[in-house]
């Protein structure tokens, strides 16, 4: 304990008591600090820090804030992207998210963060506050958000902790951004017994703006207010992003009588649909200099990341910020994380009209403090120093840690035994069977159980939503400019090979946007990984941010942020690596857009791309024999480019990716999101190779008959692989050459099933 | 024509119901739930959402702002007013629609193109369909269960004030497939499915939904 309690009363450890007791011990271990951390923290002051220096210290270098395993790695991505990647990107790493120029005058922000942890622990507001959390980021862009997406995975689906996770997980997620108003336009659900213990809540948010209305979080000019906004600070959320809440600090044994809270935020989703209006109101009002959005660290992160970004200093009153609770401590208030609120830098000629905006829609705004022409942020309590750090040693110059690495000693057996000795189905009858039991599988089954779940309409900007392959959202109702999203990753493929099973990943979403019609522009990530500080973990990462990096140079599209989430492992054992990407593309009108599916009768199917027998992590191997081994499918990203380019060529009436499950479930999912069915000769001369492959840059389209000649003509000019494979039926029957027929209402039966008989 | 549509705080469909007012001909008019004025318009759309976020009950919070005191009173001399899904409940809150909507049967949120059929004509906001078509419209909610007295029903099916009904499966356990209801003069409708999101089929199930909003321009006296 570095203070003493009298009963009722906060003791505060200021900067001149810090100054006079520098032997005092304290728990900087119990807050996640090394001691060379906490050596170099008395190192930067000069003398011990107070208590609210080192909770801010703690949470700022915490792995989550201050990327100190990742960083060394991610600067690669730096090195990787080109000038010519770099020209449409207006913000991008660094940044609360990456921001492209999409033309017409517009700007599109999207960014994807992890809420793994919070979810375990409290799976409803643990993936509720990660929506929230992910638009404020947005927000605090400049940009209205437009639409959310939430790639997700939980353990084995009929495992009785997931039937826990997953109905409040799905639930959080709709019940926060459907009452934001926000619609979900897609995302992933994945069941694998490695996320039992540590599902992945990853949330992905895509706002636009005007060009001239892009917001940095910078504090600048001195004289400028410091302007806290939303709701009440409580004692929700302390150490949501370190190991803070230890007994010594969070000072309840002074016989106050509070208890703790969790270290899981509660959301108000209410809250910050107001403070969504409230702020582009603000923006439009051109009443912000800079802005920042409250989300992990709280205010730490908040006051030292727009001091740190600015050209001074920061001073701030940290007694007049609203609380929810009494008695809390300064280094309470400034590592709540409680959620909906916003720090914005305001000329001191504009608070009355900023405060004005607020009070009009009844949002609470208080002026803190001040920009200051020092390079201090000093922040003070009742008239006491209880701060007085450079804040870049808080926000911007933690800790780099350059962790060992090395390829784990199991990976050339894990890669040796390949799926090739697993027995297959044959015959006709054993064909059928398998495209039904791989049609029900819990990772190919309708979503729809938990898409329902989600307000995709809201806005009415909405063209493209789950089940189709790419989300896609109108950003201008005049002209018909729009983005289309998609996140992917196959965290087994990751695992039989980082480097390429990553670029798996990227291709699948790449592809996914070009299968929408849109033209892909710009890559996140939400890397969830293991312990850093195991070197096959390590290995792991270093190898998928490599494989991204290159692979984004291949593709010529820049990555403008991302998300690093480690320690995602039960015990020793890690998650399969899982580094989602997202991809981002752009289509001049909307209207333009390919849908998802079969097309109408008579259209004429063709499959592009080559199918070799590639089995190894694929779900096929997984679904019938719980296998994982082998190498993934090759990757060819030239030819993902060049299909891309042929989509795009139009004279196509549907299409479908083949992914997950190969041929079989795509024409599965075809013909029931078209309702009408299709006859079909399977190419190459194993059937079941033809069906279950996995093979990268494929997809499925559909062709009216009087484009087909110059289509097709098209791919070969473009040098990708097309082969007829039949045409589209007014019945309601899959028929594939040589498999006895697959009636629509059975296949409906089995795909659509799965999740209500695990999920009710 | 111009017709306001409200913005409660938290109210999410606004811009939805603006646009399908838009393209069916008339003029939108933003409505304020603090200004106690209707700014001269002749219809009035209480859109969709989560006003005051849903806290004590759905409607509860919404039915004493000032914009309300006006539309009462307004619907009360004839106005036709529409009450979509948050909006309905308001309505219903407000003593200008019977009934009360509850949890969905499912407890889940769901959300879903669902097919309704127009059992009523004659009212000021469904004029402009065939009697006993069916119309595709999404269907989004938490809290759509409608109830009422069974004296409440009987007179509602009486007097065949039941104006939209589900076809193809209930999605919230409505009592009578009720989907939307109306005053006994016809001139307030509120309906759960929401008619905004299916004004175009690019960015909804179909179009179906503008039927609703054209039907109200020939419902007032040139």
């Amino acid at each position: 304990m570095t203070a003493t309690h009298t009963p009722g009363a906060v003791h505060v450890d200021t900067v001149d008591h810090a100054v006079s007791t520098p032997e005092v011990n304290q728990p900087y271990r119990e807050l996640g600090l090394k001691d060379d951390e906490y050596a170099r923290i008395r190192e930067i002051l000069g003398r011990r820090p107070t208590d609210a220096e080192l909770a801010m210290y703690s949470v700022m270098w915490s792995e989550h804030c201050s990327y100190k395993s990742s960083k060394v790695h991610l600067a690669y991505f730096g090195t990787t992207t080109t000038e010519e990647m770099r020209a449409g990107m207006l913000a991008g790493i660094g940044e609360n998210a990456g921001v492209v120029d999409i033309g017409d005058g517009w700007a599109v922000t999207f960014k994807v963060e992890s809420h793994n942890h919070p979810s375990y622990v409290e799976p409803y507001q643990g993936a509720a506050t990660g929506v929230g959390g992910i638009v404020r980021d947005i927000l605090a862009m400049g940009a209205r958000p437009l639409a959310v997406m939430d790639p997700l995975r939980f353990g084995a689906a009929d495992a009785p902790d997931t039937r826990r996770v997953l109905p409040g997980v799905v639930a959080g997620v709709g019940g926060y951004g459907n009452c934001l108003g926000l619609p979900n336009i897609g995302g992933e659900v994945v069941f694998d017994p490695s996320y039992q213990g540590n599902p992945l809540v990853n949330a992905l948010c895509v706002g636009a703006m005007r060009v001239e209305d892009l917001h940095l979080a910078h504090a600048s000019g001195t004289g400028n207010k410091v302007i806290l906004f939303g709701a009440r600070t409580g004692l929700d959320g302390i150490g949501g992003v370190s190991v803070l809440a230890s007994d010594t600090f969070a000072g309840d044994e002074g016989g106050t009588g509070r208890k703790k809270l969790p270290s899981v935020q509660v959301g108000d989703p209410f809250m910050e649909k107001v403070l969504i209006e409230c702020c582009l109101e603000l923006f439009g009002a051109g009443l912000v200099v800079g802005i920042q959005d409250l989300g992990g660290a709280g205010l730490s992160c908040a006051t030292s990341e727009l001091a740190s970004a600015g050209d001074g200093g920061m001073l701030v009153n940290l007694d007049r910020v609203p609380l929810r609770a009494t008695g809390m401590t300064p280094a309470e208030i400034l590592s709540s994380e409680s959620q909906e609120r916003m720090c914005a830098v305001v000329r001191p000629s504009d608070v009355d009209a900023f405060m004005r905006v607020c009070a009009k829609w009844d949002v609470i705004a208080t002026e803190i403090g001040e920009v200051t022409d020092g390079d201090r942020l000093v922040i003070t309590w009742h008239g006491q120093t209880v701060v007085d750090v450079p804040p870049r040693t808080v926000a911007h110059e933690g800790p780099v840690y350059q962790r060992p690495v090395q390829r784990p000693a199991d990976q050339d057996a894990l890669v040796a035994a390949g799926p090739e000795q697993l027995p297959r189905p044959s015959g006709p009858d054993e064909l059928r069977a398998e495209i039904l039991r791989m049609a029900a599988s819990p990772n190919l089954a309708s979503r729809r159980w938990v898409t329902e779940q989600y307000d995709r309409y809201v806005r009415g900007g909405t063209v493209l939503a789950q089940p189709s392959d790419a989300g896609m959202i109108r950003v201008d109702e005049a002209t018909g400019r729009g983005v289309a999203i998609s996140c992917d990753c196959n965290g087994r493929f990751v695992r039989l090979d980082p480097y390429a099973g990553t670029q798996l990943a990227l291709a699948e979403a790449y592809r996914n946007v070009a299968v929408s019609g849109a033209r892909p522009v710009a890559v996140t990530n939400c890397l969830n990984f293991g312990s850093p500080e195991d070197p096959g973990v390590m290995w792991q990462f270093e190898q998928a941010v490599r494989g991204l990096a290159d692979g984004c140079a291949e593709l010529g599209i820049p990555v403008t942020g991302g998300n690093v989430s480690f320690y995602n492992q039960t015990g020793a054992t890690a998650i399969l690596p899982t580094p989602v990407v997202g991809v981002l593309g752009v289509i001049d009108d909307v209207a333009a857009r390919i849908p998802t599916g079969l097309g109408a009768p008579g259209d004429v199917l063709v499959l592009l791309g080559a199918t070799e027998p590639e089995l190894g992590g694929s779900e096929w191997a997984h679904v019938a024999h719980g296998h994982l081994g082998g190498r993934p499918p090759a990757v060819d990203l030239r030819r993902e480019r060049r299909l891309a380019e042929v989509l795009r060529g139009g004279g196509v009436a549907a299409a479908h990716d083949l992914s997950d499950g190969g041929l079989a479930q795509t024409l599965v999912e075809a013909c029931l999101l078209s309702g009408t069915g299709c006859r079909v000769t399977l190419p190459g001369d194993d059937p079941f190779v033809a069906l279950f492959s996995e093979s990268s840059a494929r997809v499925l389209v559909a062709v009216p008959p009087a484009e087909l000649d110059g289509f097709t003509a098209r791919c070969t000019e473009a040098d990708v692989p097309w082969r007829r494979l039949g045409t589209v039926g007014a019945t309601d029957v899959l028929e594939i050459e040589g498999i006895p027929a697959l009636p629509l209402p059975e296949l409906r039966t089995a795909w659509e099933g799965t999740l209500p008989a695990l999920f009710g | 024509m111009k017709v306001g549509v409200i913005t409660f705080p938290g109210t999410l469909d606004d811009v939805d119901a603006a646009r399908a007012v838009r393209l069916a001909g008339a003029e939108p008019v933003a409505l304020w739930h603090g200004d106690a004025d209707l700014r001269g318009v002749e219809a009035v759309v209480v859109p969709g959402g989560f006003s005051y976020g849903d806290y004590l009950r759905a409607g509860a919070i919404a039915r004493f702002a000032p914009v309300m005191g006006e539309v009462v009173a307004a619907a009360r001399r004839g106005m036709p007013v529409l009450g979509i899904c948050n909006g309905f409940q308001v309505l219903c809150e407000a003593g200008l629609l019977p009934g009360a909507l509850l949890r969905n049967a499912g407890l889940h949120f769901v959300c879903r193109d669902q097919t309704l059929r127009v059992e009523r004509t004659s009212t000021a906001w469904t004029g402009s369909y065939e009697q006993g078509v069916e119309i595709v419209i999404p269907v989004k909610n938490m809290d759509g269960r409608f109830t009422a007295s069974k004296s409440t029903v009987d007179e509602l099916e009486g007097e065949g004030r039941v104006v939209f009904r589900y076809v193809g499966g209930n999605p919230n356990g409505s009592v009578g497939d009720i989907a939307g209801i109306c005053s006994t003069d016809g001139r307030v409708v509120g309906l759960m499915p929401h008619p905004e999101h299916a004004v175009d089929a690019l960015t909804g199930p179909s179009a179906d939904g503008l039927g609703i909003f054209r039907s109200v321009l020939g419902s007032v006296p040139a």
